[in-house]
């Protein structure tokens, strides 16, 4: 309290002010003066202003009426300090308290002082703007030594006017040090609405304020400038540029909707309107419009939709849009829709458009993630760690080299690969020393992936079944050092033929793609109904291949991972769901903790109720290509159908036994499989019946539950023999000869 | 597959102890199981033994590859590393050469060491000894042949090859489909 009687600061003051005049540093850095210059105006207007303040002065009330403008200075020198130092924000609050302390202690003497500061202050006001920055440093040079005392200081040290000075100018000269960096405007405008208040209260009493709210007028018309003035030049460019931009997109829009009639409400185009939108070449920012409109009606369909029009036709309209929007074809737009709600249709839409982030994997068979990182980032690669759920991915942001050939890439150091396409091997969670199965295996992404995280230790068997594609597997192979593993070029589904009793099957199954539009847009327009129940056909093959690869007696494994890059249900979701039903095997978790649950039902279709425990990836939720995984575990290797024949006795007990022993599976399998095998026969042939034998027997679903063996003994029998040729699975041979 | 017959493993060896000499035998005998060297589709595979075996149940026209591949017997009966052996060879390189940062993309397209780009050299490497090329932070990039011994390293000019190129790991983009 001593050290903040007005007197001697008033003398300091005038001190080196004159000192600085004289001394007139060269070196003062470039913002500074340019405040300078602005407050030397401003300081003019001040003069005059002062005057009336003056007469204002006399008459408290009008004073208190100015002063409240002086929180908003106040607010913003500190909001603007404030992100230096955290514990200012408690300092100000404290400096308020004891400055109405203060101020009670010396009204007295300031009411008689005031009226000389302020003719004093007339004099000085030319000085000081030279000297008051030679104050400011020293100041700052105590400031800094003791921040709480800072803020003390100037509220008793000096008049008001000065105290803001002070502040602003401890601001400016530590902003000069890194001003290019930072940007306090929003920092600032936010600790001007919380400073508003309590700074307020304490000002209106104080008796200096005659004084502070002239800075504040100025303050106040300048307050932009002022804020403007710690920023560079260019900043100050870019700032103006962007308020443009965002009132002219603002105006754009706003003059879009006026253009278009149903503004209000959204209205139905009329045939006509749809028969001329068709001559005519599509008005891409109209379609835009109306999806969004026609969104906004379908969400809150009771109260906006227009003359009792049904749904159907508003969701007509929006596929219809949506097609054209994004140039997809009708179908996969239709079944897009089917699978999201409305809202999320967009967004996984517009996640389509843009590409994903290039990841890399590190490989862990000669290299360290850390090092790599290191390495990259010397080379001009800007990289993160991919996420927590990983150890060993990382992000590509941009690269001044490219990344598929840097001499860290050609020694094997890491290799491109998609976030999501870690996902199946970590659910697949391969151990030393097992024998591990990729069953289409080509580019040998996950293939490199199971083997680093085996240590290059047991075996591994890496097929695909393109001759082509077989070659990048090698190549990468080797370039990553994996030593354990035998290259194959088989189809798939002969597989369990040629080698099986592996530990772990990882099917990575040929499919329509709709996961990865984004790296492939043409599958937007090229993919069918005929194309799915191509895949879906083909996965059914594969992951039936794929569970009679894997041995169920493995101590350690038994594990069946599936996962495709489609999202559709079909190829995904209905495969898992068929392989429970013809195979001695069940879901496990997939030890993913995050991704969303499969479906267990989808419109009329009703799953699994175990396949809640798949994960689904989307591009718009996840930030990775859309994905499925689903995790099995095989829990005996009779093969369901083919038991009868083979070994009749044996078979029938075992599976009882496994009823016992599995329940959750079984209920499902048991009312499901009377049905299935009679459409059976016909899906291959045709397959415009398929959805019907994918799952329609829903209601038949509840049908007593039959004993099972027999079930399959005796309904299954027709459905190899067809089915079979194109399979041609091991035990079917078996049972054709037999027959 | 088939082993190798004795004129292959003379051909073979002979190849391989120029850049590792008698270390060979280490890669032999391994204390971590059986390995070999298998003749398939004219390609030598090293493998251990156990993955040996079960590779053998896929038939020769679907088997692709299997363990590593070290090179191929030409034609003519000769054999010819390939940058896949780079993995073995490189531990057990006897004679190796380091080539500066700026060098390492040349040599990366298939072009030669100059003395320009060469960064330091085992000592006492003789005239067409096999060598390993290492980038100065010690990534092995390939393999060649010295052209010229320590010595002469020593006073050629710096545009004169010191290294011929044979195989560097830039084959791994240029030339996947030679490698199977």
């Amino acid at each position: 309290m001593g050290r903040k009687r007005p007197d001697p600061s008033e003398a300091q003051k005038k001190g080196p002010g004159r000192k600085a005049r004289k001394q007139k540093p060269p070196q003062m850095p470039r913002q500074l003066l340019q405040q300078d210059s602005g407050s030397k105006i401003l300081s003019s207007r001040q003069k005059q202003r002062l005057a009336k303040r003056m007469q204002k002065a006399v008459n408290k009330g009008a004073a208190k009426a100015a002063q409240k403008k002086v929180p908003v200075t106040l607010g913003l020198s500190q909001g603007q300090k404030r992100p230096r130092s955290g514990s200012v924000s408690d300092s100000d609050e404290w400096n308020s308290d004891i400055e109405e302390e203060e101020e009670e202690d010396e009204e007295e003497e300031e009411d008689s002082e005031e009226e000389d500061d302020v003719e004093e202050e007339e004099e000085e006001e030319e000085e000081d703007e030279d000297g008051e920055e030679e104050d400011e440093e020293e100041e700052e040079d105590e400031d800094e030594e003791d921040d709480d005392d800072e803020d003390e200081d100037p509220a008793s040290g000096f008049t008001d006017e000065n105290k803001s000075w002070l502040r602003l100018a401890g601001k400016k000269k530590k902003l000069d040090l890194d001003d290019e960096s930072s940007d306090d405007d929003m920092p600032a405008d936010e600790f001007l609405d919380d400073e508003d208040g309590s700074e307020g209260e304490e000002d209106e009493d104080d008796s200096d304020n005659s004084d502070s709210s002239d800075d504040d007028g100025d303050d106040d018309d300048g307050e932009e400038q002022e804020e403007d003035e710690a920023l560079l030049p260019i900043e100050k460019a870019a700032k103006k540029l962007k308020k443009k931009q965002q009132r002219e997109e603002k105006l754009g829009e706003e003059e879009l909707r006026t253009n278009i009639a149903e503004a209000e409400t959204f209205v139905l185009p009329s045939g006509q309107e749809i028969e001329k939108e068709s001559v005519q070449p599509p008005d891409l920012t109209m379609i835009h419009m109306r999806i969004k409109e026609n969104m906004a009606v379908l969400a809150d369909f009771n109260n906006k939709r227009k003359d009792e029009r049904p749904r159907k036709e508003y969701v007509q309209l929006l596929q219809k849009d949506l097609c054209l929007y994004y140039s997809y074809n009708e179908y996969l737009m239709e079944k897009i829709m089917q699978l999201f709600p409305l809202a999320e249709v967009i967004e996984f839409l517009e996640a389509c458009e843009v590409d994903r982030p290039v990841t890399i994997r590190t490989n862990t068979l000669k290299t360290r993630r850390r090092d790599l990182a290191q390495a990259l980032i010397n080379r001009g690669v800007n990289l993160d760690p991919v996420g927590k759920w990983s150890k060993v991915g990382l992000v590509v942001y941009d690269s001044a080299v490219p990344i598929g050939a840097t001499p860290e890439y050609l020694a094997g150091h890491y290799i491109l690969q998609g976030a999501a396409s870690f996902l199946p091997v970590m659910a697949l969670a391969p151990q030393e020393k097992e024998k591990v199965l990729d069953m289409c295996s080509a580019p040998g992404g996950k293939t490199t992936y199971i083997a680093q995280l085996m240590k290059n230790t047991g075996m591994l068997f890496a097929n695909d079944v393109n001759k082509d594609r077989v070659k990048a597997i090698v190549g990468n192979l080797h370039r990553l050092g994996v030593t354990n593993t035998v290259v194959s070029c088989h189809d798939g589904r002969h597989f369990p033929k040629v080698i099986g009793g592996f530990d772990r099957v990882l099917l990575d199954a040929p499919c329509t793609g709709t996961g990865v539009i984004s790296k492939d847009p043409s599958i937007k327009t090229n993919k069918d109904d005929a194309d799915i129940k191509r895949h879906a056909h083909l996965q059914k093959e594969l992951i039936l291949a794929a569970i009679d690869s894997c041995d169920a007696k493995s101590t350690s494994g038994g594990y069946i991972v599936y996962c495709t890059c489609s999202v559709m249900i079909e190829e995904n979701e209905w495969v898992v769901d068929y392989a429970l039903k013809k195979r001695n095997v069940k879901l496990v978790p997939t030890g993913l903790d995050f991704g969303k649950e499969g479906f267990t039902k989808f419109r009329e279709y009703r799953l699994h109720p175990t396949l809640k425990l798949t994960r689904r990836f989307y591009p718009h939720t996840h930030n990775m290509e859309g994905f499925f995984v689903a995790k099995l575990k095989k829990f005996s290797n009779a093969i369901p159908g083919q038991e009868p024949k083979a070994k009749e006795g044996e078979e029938n007990s075992e599976t009882t036994a496994k009823t016992t022993s599995e329940p959750s599976t079984e209920p499902p399998k048991s009312s499901a499989s009377p049905q299935k095998s009679p459409t059976q026969p016909t899906s291959p042939s045709n397959k415009s019946k398929k959805k019907r034998f994918f799952f329609k027997n829903k209601k038949s679903g509840k049908s007593p539950d039959l004993p099972k063996a027999k079930t399959f003994k005796g309904q299954q029998k027709p459905s190899p023999g067809k089915r079979r040729k194109v399979k041609q699975s091991p035990g079917n041979k078996k049972k054709q000869k037999k027959e | 597959m088939r082993p190798l017959t004795e004129d292959e493993t003379k051909t073979f060896f002979e190849k391989l102890s120029k850049y590792i000499g008698e270390n060979i035998r280490l890669l032999i005998d391994r204390p971590d199981g059986t390995y070999c060297f298998r003749l398939h589709k004219d390609r030598v595979y090293y493998v251990s033994e156990h993955i040996m075996k079960r590779a053998a149940n896929v038939s020769r026209e679907n088997l692709v590859s299997m363990g590593t591949c070290f090179g191929k017997f030409t034609k003519t009966g000769k054999f010819r590393l390939h940058i896949t052996a780079l993995d073995f060879l490189a531990p057990y390189a006897k004679y190796k050469i380091w080539v500066k940062p700026g060098a390492e993309q040349t040599f990366l397209y298939g072009n030669h060491v100059l003395k320009s780009g060469l960064g330091r050299i085992t000592e006492s490497t003789n005239q067409y000894q096999g060598v390993v090329v290492y980038s100065m932070s010690d990534i092995p990039l390939g393999f060649g042949v010295a052209a010229k011994s320590t010595q002469e390293c020593r006073r050629t000019d710096p545009m004169s090859i010191v290294c011929f190129h044979q195989a560097d790991i830039g084959e791994y983009i240029r030339g996947e489909d030679t490698l199977t």
